[in-house]
């Protein structure tokens, strides 16, 4: 492998850069003829938006750094200078709240698509496994960030997630002191977090690396759920699906706009512009709404212990998704009673953030009992189970040929260019 | 673009000029976008409003004796007020405007009628130190002014570069008499 | 298939949608307010005349910490009105001498505070403590509405309520009793430009200010929001009408 590229750049300069570094040709090859599936629809594009996403954060971020005071007493005052005098401080900072928002929205419905189309399965499991770790970092850096206004709902917020730790036997207490540097969330929290915060983005973008060499190795599912078989089957990245994920990014980018010019705050809690008092905790803390799905499960055991664990088991249990559901079919399209499934857990995760921002009593807490049970119950026993007995409709011979074949599988497919390998 | 343009399947051949005009205007308006999310990040490092506003101070003169210098400050910056004496005026008006490095005439450098108040943004011009010579017990260099002790640069009682390393003159910065005996700067 | 998929969508965006309306507990009536809106702005006498209420009436017990006397100038005073009202006041400073002194207040001197610190504050105000007003519109759910509803909200307690040692009943407070007596009455200031001071218009137009002060940037905000939005609109069908033309050839 040692030795200089052959670089096939007409360019002089290019040429010269490219023989001992081949960015250029690792550029063409992952996002210039890179093979893709044709047929994707518009959920393809929400992988390329949250990219997008991470970079906007990432910048308005660093920006945002550079006026923010780290410190309990000049946090929130610095916080409201920023919006009130520096320039354009309080586009930036909407822009850094609400993308917040804005990246959970899209992750949450990249997760569907992966769901939906099963895109977890068979080679792709390491694939969608990195994508959950993605998600709990995000999970992490949304969590410290919002800490950072230190407001009621960032102190008490932080008060709250750093006490789960407390429900660990025996050593719990002590974690919770190391995480506060202190005995209550005070400065050193403050500090800590804002540290974290800023550093957390870049361990982001590095598995996020890692989230796309594992995808340009497996080559992309698509809502069939077979693999291409023939060039016939996939276009090149570019034009097509640059163009196609611009299109995507523009009403993206509607969204957001709209979001942050003209309601900034409608996402946020009017308890976070009161600054943080440690002596007096607001009548009604809930988390942001991206959080509010996995704050009902935490509510509905009534067990200290056990809600931190179902919490968590909540995502853990997406680790393993990949060997939960044993059907050979990916996408939900060929299966009938999956595909009604899935319809039923985005409802039920959605009764499930509801719950979670109502005040946990009378018929809230059932009905978080029972969407949690159902949370559960759709991976480990319904997954499982209704792989091996569904019956499933049909695959087409290929993307491109709509002949129908008979059996359920995926087609072993044509090994295509696997470009990354051949580097 | 490259030998590795995009090797398309049949029936895939493009057909570039039709598609030409509707590119250029997205690349075009895409460009404009960029720049336009771009300008408000670069911005928000310029000074801000707090910082603005601030961007003005007042100072009494009166307490200033005859041949005494003090030092306020502005923008964060040392501002160089200094009371001279008749010698010293006398001086730094007979001075040749060809002995200079960077040709002033004192009067320009003083408002009318306050020639004995010479006010200067004390940064040296040669690389931001800040020049000795407001307080009596410091070197003043060979020209009665101030003296930078980072590079030995050498400014007369006009605050005029004599001698060193600096490229100009000591900036004098925007002010103006309120009264005979208080300014306000900026 | 395809309703399915919309039906997915349409349930996560409602649920987005619907989340901050998940805490809110009291529905308040609504008002016109003349920075609704995607267009809105400011009504500037309205907020002129609420910052004479604020002056003469709020300011004797509550802060504005963040605000400075230059931002007044976005309610439309000229700088030399914002510089006169800034002279009017004595703002605390270190003398020539290193002792506590006065001076007269500069454009670029935050609004001065009733009390030196909470504590004192609380001494004054029988351990209540009057929160800060720099952001109280967008620190109360339901904003200027709850605000205009909690001026003009008091009234005699019910027969059955036994009110506490200097409460107030006011039926839009949490818990209905508030330490703040009425600070608003017919006639209770009289405003410079001769509107009459009603209570109702009292309430109207300190909230106004109220709302000023907590998003100065409001109206840049929602200039640059329309354009944004505009050029975006032009952006996508732009870009669409690309993404057709590349795809033309494809053959599905």
């Amino acid at each position: 492998m040692v030795g200089l590229h052959k670089s096939e750049f007409q360019n002089p300069v290019i040429n010269w850069i490219d023989t001992r570094l081949p960015l250029f040709t690792m550029m063409t090859k992952e996002y210039g003829v890179f093979p893709t599936p044709k047929n994707f629809n518009y959920f393809w594009n929400f992988g390329a938006l949250a990219m997008i996403n991470l970079m906007i954060m990432i910048a308005t971020g660093i920006f945002l750094a550079m006026n923010y005071n780290a410190s309990t007493a000049g946090a929130f005052d610095s916080v409201e200078r920023i919006v009130r005098d520096v320039n354009y401080g309080w586009l930036l900072r909407y822009v850094h709240m609400n993308g917040a928002s804005m990246f959970f929205i899209v992750v949450y419905i990249h997760m569907f698509r992966g769901m939906y189309y099963g895109s977890y399965k068979k080679p792709r499991e390491l694939l969608w496994m990195i994508g959950v770790v993605i998600l709990l970092l995000m999970m992490a850096t949304a969590f410290m960030g919002y800490v950072l206004p230190w407001g009621q709902m960032s102190y008490w917020g932080a008060t709250v997630i750093t006490n789960l730790f407390s429900a660990i036997p025996v050593v719990g207490e002590y974690i919770v002191t190391l995480l506060w540097g202190g005995f209550s969330v005070d400065n050193p929290t403050l500090n800590r977090f804002f540290s974290l915060h800023y550093l957390m983005p870049f361990v982001i973008t590095g598995v996020v690396f890692l989230h796309v060499v594992a995808l340009h190795i497996t080559g992309s599912n698509n809502p069939l759920g077979i693999e291409p078989k023939s060039e016939q089957d996939t276009l090149p990245f570019h034009p097509y699906y640059t163009i196609k994920d611009s299109v995507g990014m523009c009403v993206y980018l509607l969204v957001f706009a709209v979001l942050v010019f003209f309601v900034p705050d409608y996402l946020g809690h009017s308890d976070n512009y009161i600054q943080a008092n440690p002596l007096v905790t607001p009548t009604h803390i809930v988390p942001e709404w991206y959080f509010l799905p996995f704050y009902a499960i935490l509510r509905s055991v009534p067990s200290k212990l056990g809600g931190v664990l179902m919490m968590f088991g909540a995502i853990a249990v997406l680790f393993v998704l990949p060997w939960l559901d044993t059907s050979p079919v990916r996408s939900a399209k060929f299966r009938p009673i999956y595909r009604q499934l899935m319809y039923v857990f985005v409802v039920d995760v959605v009764v499930l953030g509801y719950v979670g921002g109502k005040p946990p009593s009378g018929m809230n807490v059932v009905i978080g009992q029972v969407c949690t049970a159902y949370y559960f119950l759709h991976f480990l026993v319904i997954l499982p189970i209704l792989g091996k007995m569904e019956k499933p409709l049909p695959l087409p011979e290929s993307i491109s040929n709509p002949v129908l074949t008979m059996g359920g599988g995926p087609l072993p497919g044509a090994a295509l260019a696997k470009p990354m390998e051949k580097i | 673009m490259s030998a590795t343009a995009p090797t398309l399947p049949d029936g895939h051949a493009q057909d570039p000029g039709k598609r030409d005009f509707l590119k250029l205007v997205a690349g075009f308006s895409a460009v404009i976008g960029v720049g336009a999310l771009a300008w408000p990040l670069i911005d928000s490092m310029n000074p801000s409003g707090d910082v603005l506003a601030l961007s003005s101070v007042e100072f009494d003169l009166a307490p200033v004796a005859e041949g005494q210098g003090v030092t306020i400050v502005w923008r964060g910056k040392p501002i160089f007020v200094r009371h001279r004496t008749a010698a010293e005026i006398k001086t730094a008006e007979s001075v040749k405007l060809s002995d200079l490095g960077d040709p002033a005439k004192d009067a320009d450098r003083v408002k009318a009628g306050h020639s004995q108040w010479i006010v200067l943004v004390g940064i040296c011009t040669h690389l931001g130190c800040v020049p000795l010579g407001n307080k009596p017990t410091d070197p003043r260099g060979d020209f009665g002014g101030w003296f930078c002790p980072c590079h030995g640069s050498q400014y007369d009682v006009s605050g005029r570069m004599r001698h060193g390393p600096a490229p100009a003159n000591l900036p004098v910065p925007p002010y103006a008499f309120m009264t005979d005996s208080r300014i306000k700067i900026g | 298939m395809q309703t399915l998929r919309i039906a997915a969508v349409a349930a996560m965006l409602g649920f987005v949608a619907l989340a901050p309306a998940l805490a809110q507990e009291m529905e308040y009536p609504h008002q016109n307010w003349s920075f609704e809106g995607p267009f809105g702005t400011y009504d500037r006498a309205s907020a002129q005349r609420g910052f004479q209420i604020y002056k003469e009436v709020c300011s004797n017990c509550h802060s504005m910490k963040q605000v400075y006397y230059r931002n007044l100038e976005g309610i439309g005073l000229s700088p030399d009105a914002v510089k006169a009202i800034a002279a009017s006041v004595d703002v605390p400073t270190i003398g020539d001498d290193g002792q506590p002194a006065e001076r007269k207040g500069l454009p670029s001197d935050h609004f001065k505070a009733p009390y030196p610190n909470d504590k004192a504050a609380r001494a004054a105000q029988n351990g209540a403590l009057p929160p800060d007003q720099s952001v109280i519109i967008k620190a109360r759910e339901g904003g200027a509405d709850y605000i205009y509803s909690l001026l003009l909200g008091y009234e005699a307690p019910p027969a059955d309520v036994k009110m506490g040692d200097g409460m107030n009943y006011n039926k839009w407070f949490t818990g209905h009793q508030i330490a703040m007596a009425a600070p608003l009455t017919e006639g209770r200031v009289e405003y410079a430009d001769g509107t009459k001071a009603t209570l109702e218009q009292e309430a109207r137009d300190v909230t106004t200010f109220l709302a000023f002060v907590a998003n100065p940037e409001m109206e840049e905000r929602k200039r640059m929001g329309v354009r944004v939005v505009l050029f975006l609109a032009f952006m996508t069908c732009v870009t669409y009408a690309v993404k057709r033309q590349i795809w033309s050839d494809v053959h599905h």
